[in-house]
């Protein structure tokens, strides 16, 4: 215990005082929205089995789609489906022994985050425009 | 000095001792799904909207039941692996083993439900 550095080392990271790298805020969050994209599927799923279930059924199914709950739930999963799906290209890079070194997952990060809203802005614009 | 062959080592396929499969199976339906995940995007996206017959009529044609059926069965077998590697990092004993039937089970029940009611649509399609 006679250490006269004690103060003057490197500490292991805090997580209160820790800022995560880009490439695990993005690894969290494609676990979060793999997760997440259950709510969407149940949605259609329900959907899909009131269409043959019978007319009122499909009725409260269908108001439930095309409500504003539905809306939030399809475009978060919207989202959701395209951040999975590009943190899942970048897996297979990973898996290949690419895009391994600190910039350029960082990079790739910034890619996932930023062509995930875009993917989901351009769906939006095609439900609702084309 | 290691005291066993690689052969042997390899035969033991790991501490899982079921080897890579899990891990292969997400990269071959990750790979699948990138090619399914625009194109169910697009069905769904085509349907939302439409009445009721016209729904029924949509869901039996080949292009949208097959998309459909395709994305429900390989995603929900992609999320069953998915899940579990969650599984495995934050539950324990009996309360991993209850989660991972869960999971499986539930899963099972969203491909079955989804798969009854596009075989029904396209029947009720081919009757007319």
């Amino acid at each position: 215990m006679a250490d006269v550095n004690r103060g003057n080392r490197p500490l292991s990271p805090h997580l209160q005082v820790y800022r995560l790298p880009m490439a695990a805020v993005t690894s969290i969050m494609t676990r979060i929205t793999g997760h997440a994209l259950v709510a969407g599927i149940l949605l259609l799923v329900w959907w899909l089995v009131a269409a043959v279930s019978g007319p009122r059924a499909f009725a409260a199914a269908d108001w439930v789609v095309r409500s504003w709950i539905g809306f939030i739930v399809l475009t978060g999963s919207a989202w959701a489906l395209w951040f999975h799906t590009l943190a899942g290209i970048r897996h297979l890079f990973y898996d290949s022994g690419q895009l391994l070194r600190i910039e350029e997952a960082e990079r790739a990060s910034w890619a996932i985050i930023i062509g995930s809203v875009v993917l989901t802005l351009l769906s939006l614009i095609l439900f609702f425009f084309a | 000095m290691r005291y066993i062959t690689p052969r042997k080592a390899a035969m033991g396929l790991g501490s899982a001792h079921s080897g890579t499969a899990d891990h292969w199976f997400l990269t071959v339906s990750s790979c699948a799904l990138v090619l399914l995940v625009p194109a169910f995007m697009l069905v769904i996206g085509n349907a939302i909207g439409l009445s009721h017959p016209e729904l029924v009529a949509y869901f039996g044609r080949p292009y949208p039941a097959l998309i459909t059926a395709l994305f429900i069965v390989v995603g929900m077998a992609h999320f069953i692996r998915g899940t579990r590697i969650m599984i495995d990092d934050y539950f324990q004993h009996t309360a991993r083993k209850v989660a991972i039937i869960v999971s499986v089970v539930f899963s099972w029940a969203v491909i079955a439900a989804a798969v009854f009611a596009l075989a029904k649509m396209t029947l009720v399609t081919v009757a007319i």
